[in-house]
């Protein structure tokens, strides 16, 4: 490969890298998501008598 | 029309007057400036170059707005007065208006001493450098205002104010030393009318939404 | 206590209808847009092979300014409705921007080390408007985090927003006449006509950048909207 061409795959890559980086980031957002619904949940049963 | 000129006036006045007597920011913002320049002679290297002390100075001069833009809303948050100022019948506007013509009037007078002051320390001026920095003064003060209100509601507004404007204070900052060592200055002082017009007016009507409760 | 965003929350973009068309219409453009400028697109005469990072780098920078221009849009709706959803529609979608402005520098940077053997360049005005921009919306969230929430950082914030979409012209005249003097503008990337193949590869992958960013602002509005609901109802229980 030349030099040119491994700079253009890196810039390629960069974006792959971002949108995997991304969708670490949303899939870590969704767990906390879920966590904090189930407590949510948990309280307003305790508060509305079951 | 006329009792908005009215209040805008009143409140520049009001500025003013209180600077007057109690001297708090104007004598920390002329002693900074020349401090300032001061520190830049000995951050130059001996043989730098005109150009590069020109562009010196505009740091100095954003600086030390910044300085005082930071004191822009302070009187009336000390004595916690803002609210009175924002519930009076007059056009949360001129509120702006007033406070920016106070500010420009706070920064030419630390110019005229920091003008001179560069001219002894480095090299002698041009009209265009001050007609630059004029019209500088009037972006910087415009725009200043409207972020020192936006930063008086952070928890962290000495911070945040610089934050939010130097970013703006670029263009300026381009205008100003183009301005000062082109052969042809004047596309660039088109350039700061141009940045003066835009943001003034912007920042005239956007100022009620940002100091509103 | 502040109940508005569990009423509201329907209205405004779902994640259930539009979403799906766009990843699918994003996915269908980026991969056919890459494939055309690699197998279809000929190759420049100048710069060779390394001009194809053109598209991928000018996309995104394009897609940048439209999710800034986006959420100043969302912003100046704020100010005139006062309704508060556009609050968080403005600040995803410069969420949005930042992160593609930060890909932009990036990108940018690699073509200038492969273009002129520097990783940065003064004199690509490209890349110094995006800097300018960059701080300018990093000072955004800096706005938002030291700010208590309400309708006072939410009108602060709406009002940045107008005062960055307005700095995009005027800082892109100041590079421009800094370069004249201040800067020199040795290196430029504008060149000559493109040819119609270069043109049609190159609309396509923007088509995908801007379906790809369309995309993620849903699914990071709808993150912000679950969020903010969740702490309402913390609130209300707790």
């Amino acid at each position: 490969m030349s030099t040119a061409e491994k700079y253009v795959t890196g810039a390629y890559l960069v974006l792959l890298g971002s949108l995997l980086v991304y969708l670490l980031i949303i899939a870590l957002k969704v767990g906390r998501l879920e966590q904090e619904l189930a407590e949510v949940t948990r309280a307003a049963r305790e508060k509305l008598g079951g | 029309m006329s009792a908005y000129a009215a209040d805008v006036a009143a409140l520049a006045r009001k500025d003013i007057l209180l600077e007057v007597r109690s001297r708090d920011t104007l004598p920390a913002m002329l002693l900074f400036v020349v401090s300032a320049l001061t520190i830049f002679h000995f951050a130059l290297p001996s043989g730098s170059s005109e150009r590069a002390e020109t562009g010196m100075l505009w740091m100095a001069i954003v600086f030390t707005a910044l300085l005082g833009l930071t004191r822009a809303f302070a009187a009336e948050r000390e004595e916690g007065v803002l609210d009175g100022l924002v519930l009076s019948p007059c056009d949360r506007s001129a509120i702006w208006l007033g406070k920016t013509i106070g500010m420009t009037v706070f920064l030419v007078l630390a110019e005229i001493v920091a003008l001179p002051a560069f001219a002894l320390f480095f090299h002698p001026l041009s009209w265009d450098l001050v007609a630059a920095v004029a019209l500088a003064d009037i972006g910087i003060a415009s725009i200043g205002t409207l972020l020192a209100a936006i930063a008086a509601a952070s928890r962290a507004r000495e911070l945040l104010l610089p934050l939010l404007f130097l970013p703006l204070a670029i263009p300026v900052v381009i205008g100003g030393v183009g301005a000062s060592i082109a052969s042809d200055p004047a596309s660039f002082l088109g350039f700061l009318i141009l940045y003066d017009g835009v943001f003034a007016i912007l920042s005239w009507a956007s100022f009620e939404y940002v100091v509103t409760e | 206590m502040n109940t508005w965003l569990l009423s509201e929350h329907r209205r405004g973009p779902s994640l259930r209808f539009g979403a799906p068309l766009l990843a699918a219409a994003a996915f269908a453009l980026l991969v056919g847009g890459f494939a055309l400028a690699f197998y279809w697109a000929p190759e420049d005469a100048d710069q060779g092979f390394s001009q194809k990072i053109f598209y991928v780098h000018v996309p995104i920078a394009l897609t940048a300014y439209a999710c800034f221009g986006w959420g100043a849009w969302k912003a100046l709706r704020l100010l005139w409705t006062g309704e508060r959803r556009y609050d968080l529609e403005s600040y995803t979608a410069i969420h949005m921007g930042v992160i593609f402005g930060l890909l932009t520098l990036v990108t940018g940077s690699i073509w200038a080390k492969i273009s002129w053997g520097q990783w940065w360049t003064w004199g690509e005005r490209q890349l110094v408007l995006f800097l300018i921009l960059f701080l300018f919306y990093s000072s955004y969230f800096m706005l938002r985090y030291s700010t208590d929430p309400g309708p006072r950082r939410e009108r602060n914030s709406a009002v940045y927003a107008l005062f960055g979409v307005v700095l995009i012209p005027v800082s892109f005249l100041a590079v421009r006449i800094a370069g004249t003097i201040l800067h020199p503008t040795i290196f430029t990337h504008e060149g000559a006509d493109l040819p119609w193949e270069m043109l049609v590869a190159f609309i396509v992958c923007l088509a995908g950048m801007l379906s790809l960013a369309a995309t993620l602002y849903r699914v990071e509005l709808t993150g912000k909207r679950i969020d903010a609901s969740l702490r309402e109802l913390r609130e209300l229980f707790a």
